[in-house]
């Protein structure tokens, strides 16, 4: 861990008790989702950790117990440290509380969030679909989302595939 | 036919203001079609006459599903779909996921494969500056803008070609080094282009930077301060202009960029003509970078030999055993990498470019996230351009210079 960093890990830890986890010179803090406001406010206000570079979400499935991390990674721009926060979610509660009170970029990404994953964003402002049309059903980054294909078009399946296309309707 | 205009209404309805839906003000569809919007973007604005009260950018038209792919490939597979991420910028794509790769598995990159990806980096840096520069000119009417600019970047393509065969899709640069060595003519190819460069973006900026008419569409407009930038998320040029020192190639050297002499242009005007200006700064400083490392370009392989990573040169297959099956078990099973995950980052030519990468243990990544910059960019769009004529809203859409490919993923 850098020397730099320890003071901070420290004052997350005594304040927060989190867990922390070093690979490959990268800190990881895991939190409780009711925590990450705070925390991040922490971080943003205090430690000066001006930008929120990444937030987004891993899948663990099959594991459930944690089935998701939601990611939270922060640059500082004037101390030129990054530290991330996790906040691991049970395959049942998938639930983070919204942090576009604190960041503004977490407006975009926790639609994506919702999105991609089905992780619900308590209190967001703006709860729409993002990158996927309104009616889609499921959550493409899950990893138990299938991934699709489209069948190649030939002469002679050209009429059966034909019938299936979503041409715009009247 | 009302129906569907009670739906749309009642989607938008918490972000348009109270006039909007008793019909006082306009709510206009600009793009997917219109020219500025790359064709696959829609902007709703909320339009008061021709004033700009709100822009709804609305997005996801691509659906190319490069995460959810690359999930489904082993890691060398999977470099390839990040050549059609942000296509302005293959090299620095590839750049960024093959880092992230070494990264995680702890694999050492020679340092000629190094230097040869800065150049090639940075000449990618130059044609997706070229493009911006090219398509906002040509966004603000200047027409001949647009085919000075992509005279130049053909040049670079040729050189993309010269190296790897493609222009566009050209997956270069792999984990633990470069695909192949370059070929002869390679120096004298970029020598050339050093030559003749300079000189060219002078033609430019006799072109545009004092044009009074530019200067009327451009200064003033858009204003994005420091604090909105950094809340936002924004990176790159868009963030320096905003008076942000920040760039990850001398804040955070990777790939040997410490070496190198450069400045980063940062302006603190924070409008649409202080990002045109530091990018104009940006090509300038680029073409130093490639200079520097070329004359530098030092000799020895330019890919790791560690077998266990990196597939042994295709000459050795004919006459090693040992060879062939190490190729035949890197691309048929691919290598394994560790159950955790890393962040890595470079500054590509729109911002901080991320990917954060996790592996399950297998030949398979569990997660790949691309952070992607255009996407932050564009976010903070609809705080600029509120209160500002449809017309500028041109200008400041060219001027943060998204690519859509790099927003739907």
């Amino acid at each position: 861990m850098e020397k730099k960093l320890e003071p901070i890990v420290k004052a997350l830890q005594e304040k927060f008790g989190v867990t922390v986890d070093e690979f490959r010179g990268e800190v990881h803090c895991f939190l409780k989702s009711e925590q990450i406001v705070d925390a991040l406010t922490l971080m943003r206000d205090e430690h000066s950790f001006e930008l929120l570079s990444v937030l987004t979400a891993v899948d663990y499935y099959p594991q459930t117990s944690p089935r998701f991390h939601v990611i939270y990674q922060l640059t500082s721009l004037s101390q030129n440290l990054s530290l991330q926060l996790r906040v691991p979610l049970n395959g049942d509660s998938l639930k983070v509380p919204t942090v576009t009170r604190v960041f503004k970029m977490a407006i975009w990404r926790e639609r994506e969030l919702f999105d991609m994953f089905g992780i619900e964003v308590d209190g967001h402002p703006d709860p729409r679909r993002i990158l996927m049309p309104d009616d889609t059903e499921g959550h493409p980054l899950r990893r138990d989302f299938p991934l699709g294909y489209e069948e190649p078009q030939f002469t002679f399946n050209f009429d059966e595939i034909d019938l299936r296309k979503p041409y715009a309707k009247e | 036919m009302t129906q569907i205009e009670e739906v749309t209404i009642d989607q938008y309805k918490h972000l348009v203001s109270e006039r909007a839906l008793t019909g006082e003000t306009m709510l206009l569809n600009m793009g997917p079609q219109h020219p500025s919007t790359h064709g696959v973007l829609r902007l709703l604005l909320e339009l008061d006459g021709e004033v700009i009260v709100n822009c709804i950018p609305d997005i996801g038209f691509l659906h190319t599903g490069i995460e959810k792919n690359m999930e489904a490939k082993t890691f060398q597979k999977a470099e390839v779909m990040t050549d059609r991420l942000d296509y302005m910028n293959t090299m620095g794509n590839n750049l960024a996921y093959c880092m992230a790769v070494e990264k995680l598995v702890d694999l050492d990159v020679p340092p000629r494969a190094q230097a040869l990806r800065v150049i090639l980096v940075e000449l990618q840096r130059i044609a997706s500056h070229l493009v911006w520069l090219g398509t906002s000119g040509l966004d603000l009417a200047a027409m001949s803008m647009f085919l000075y600019c992509f005279r130049e970047r053909e040049q670079i393509l040729d050189i993309f070609e010269l190296v790897s065969g493609q222009r566009m899709m050209t997956t270069y640069i792999r984990p633990g080094g470069v695909w192949r060595d370059v070929p002869v003519e390679f120096e004298t190819a970029v020598r050339d282009f050093l030559k003749i460069f300079p000189k060219r973006i002078d033609e430019y900026e006799r072109l545009l930077t004092k044009n009074p008419l530019f200067i009327d569409r451009m200064v003033d407009i858009g204003y994005l301060s420091k604090e909105t930038a950094l809340s936002y998320g924004v990176t790159g040029p868009m963030l320096r202009a905003s008076g942000v020192d920040w760039d990850l190639r001398k804040v955070r050297p990777y790939m040997g960029y410490e070496q190198y002499d450069f400045n980063v242009p940062v302006r603190t005007e924070g409008d649409t003509y202080a990002r045109y200006l530091v990018r104009i700064d940006e090509l300038r400083e680029t073409l130093k970078i490639i200079e520097q490392a070329l004359n530098k370009l030092p000799m020895g392989p330019v890919r790791s030999d560690n077998r266990k990573f990196v597939t042994p040169p295709r000459s050795e297959i004919g006459v090693s055993m040992e060879a062939l099956i190490h190729h035949f078990k890197l691309w048929t099973e691919g290598f394994p990498a560790p159950d955790a995950d890393i962040y890595c980052a470079i500054e590509s030519p729109r911002g901080e470019l991320g990917v954060l990468l996790a592996g399950d243990g297998g030949p398979k990544p569990r997660r790949v996230h691309m952070r992607t910059p255009s996407f932050d960019n564009l976010a903070v769009l609809s705080e600029m351009v509120k209160g500002l004529l449809v017309a500028d809203l041109v200008a400041v859409l060219a001027s943060t210079d998204i690519v859509l490919g790099d927003i739907d993923r």
